[in-house]
């Protein structure tokens, strides 16, 4: 149990997904402009992230016992691609209130790094299932969490104010502001082996 | 589509479309391996042979593929050339292989190769599509180089492991932080030696994304209007 606690705490803290090991910063930069879609985005990772590893976890023990684990790429990325479909039209028929705070943004999800990477990351680590679980959720938390305090930040508007020298200006400084940001989640280092 | 000089193909990816300092794409592998120059060149030429490999395939394969599952067409070709990949730096460069670790199978899903695959290679000739790939392999490596050799430099106060500077180490440039900002600082000299024109986007947003066009969710599609009719108005 204290080992499971471990593992989460780990990955949202210090080996955050987007801010220590740069997973998924294509949606973190790229949907982080409004408060609405961070968090809507954010729920979607958490939910596909576990999923996909419920499924890719037997999916890579099967590919072991016939000894073909090389083909965890391309297993992985078609179990995830068809997932993310399946979840999509079964969120249509029986969950439309979840459909419509999480379904604009599973599209984008497929090929979201951070998923196939959580779920690769949880096989290399050797990890048993109820570890990889845990791991996946806590990297999805670690992402919304990120994504969250991102869109807060550039709510805010700072990067257009007048202090900001031209060149800087738009993409420049909401890197320059990731990268503060990234600074401050260092402070967790140390915190969990 | 104009006709365009081979030439001009091959050279759009390397300046004039460069993917991550232009197009801003790719941006995940881009921080993560550019802490030293070798991960930087290792991950560069990786990428590059994916691109190369999975535009001709995909453009010999464009009148064959039906338009409504190209995508998961276009992600099966990738994740093959990948594993192909990961085979040859497993035998011949464990170093590398270990060192960039997950980002190698993460080539599958970097949105420049879909990208390509999206926007060229199902449009033209497989000769043209093999062009393109080398240009944007070219371009990635390129920029992934530049900013690897910034981070090493300035982190350790060396270069492929042959000390540069003696005594010399800044530890922020090797660290995560450090990426977003080297990141950052490149952005902004590119724009201040072109005067703004070379960055198309005006901020990150949804519209970036290469999957855009397919993807077509209502919110975002909302949002890229309103900044388009935003620059609109900004231009005239």
């Amino acid at each position: 149990m204290v080992n499971l606690i471990v593992i989460f705490m780990a990955i949202v803290l210090v080996n955050n997904f987007v801010l220590s090991q740069f997973l998924g910063i294509c949606s973190f930069l790229g949907v982080s402009n409004k408060m609405s879609s961070a968090v809507g985005m954010g729920g979607a990772v958490v939910f596909v992230m576990v999923i996909a590893e419920a499924v890719t976890w037997p999916v890579m023990q099967l590919l072991n016992k016939f000894d073909i684990g090389y083909l965890q790429t391309v297993v992985f990325i078609l179990v995830i691609a068809a997932l993310v479909q399946f979840v999509e039209m079964f969120m249509k028929k029986y969950l439309p209130a979840l459909q419509k705070a999480l379904g604009i943004f599973l599209p984008l999800i497929t090929t979201n790094c951070a998923i196939l990477g959580a779920t690769i990351n949880a096989i290399s680590y050797g990890y048993s299932f109820a570890e990889s679980m845990v791991y996946s959720f806590g990297a999805g938390v670690g992402y919304m969490v990120a994504m969250i305090l991102f869109a807060g930040i550039r709510e805010e508007k700072l990067y257009n104010t007048e202090g900001v020298p031209t060149p800087f200006k738009g993409v420049g400084i909401i890197l320059v502001s990731a990268s503060i940001m990234a600074l401050s989640f260092m402070g967790f280092t140390g915190m969990f082996q | 589509m104009e006709k365009k000089s081979k030439l001009a193909i091959l050279t759009n990816g390397i300046i004039k479309e460069n993917p991550t300092l232009v197009l801003l794409l790719g941006t995940c592998p881009f921080l993560a391996t550019s802490s030293s120059l070798i991960n930087a060149l290792g991950m560069g030429l990786s990428a590059t042979a994916v691109l190369i490999c999975s535009n001709v395939v995909i453009s010999m394969l464009r009148k064959v593929i039906p338009d409504k599952v190209r995508i998961p067409c276009y992600i099966v070709v990738i994740a093959g050339f990948v594993t192909l990949v990961q085979f040859v730096l497993q035998a011949y460069a464990p170093g590398i292989n270990k060192a960039l670790g997950v980002f190698i199978p993460l080539i599958v899903v970097n949105c420049i190769i879909l990208g390509r695959a999206e926007a060229f290679a199902n449009k033209n000739t497989v000769f043209d599509s093999l062009l393109d790939g080398i240009g944007m392999g070219l371009g990635f490596t390129l920029a992934l180089a530049a900013m690897g050799a910034i981070r090493e430099l300035l982190g350790t106060g060396c270069l492929l492991g042959m000390t540069i500077i003696p005594n010399f180490s800044i530890g922020f440039f090797n660290l995560p932080p450090g990426g977003f900002f080297v990141f950052g600082v490149l952005i902004a000299i590119i724009q201040a030696a072109t005067k703004g024109k070379a960055l198309k986007a005006k901020s990150f947003s949804c519209g970036l994304c290469p999957m855009y066009n397919s993807c077509n969710t209502a919110e975002a599609n909302e949002e890229v209007a309103a900044a388009a009719a935003v620059q609109k108005g900004a231009q005239a």
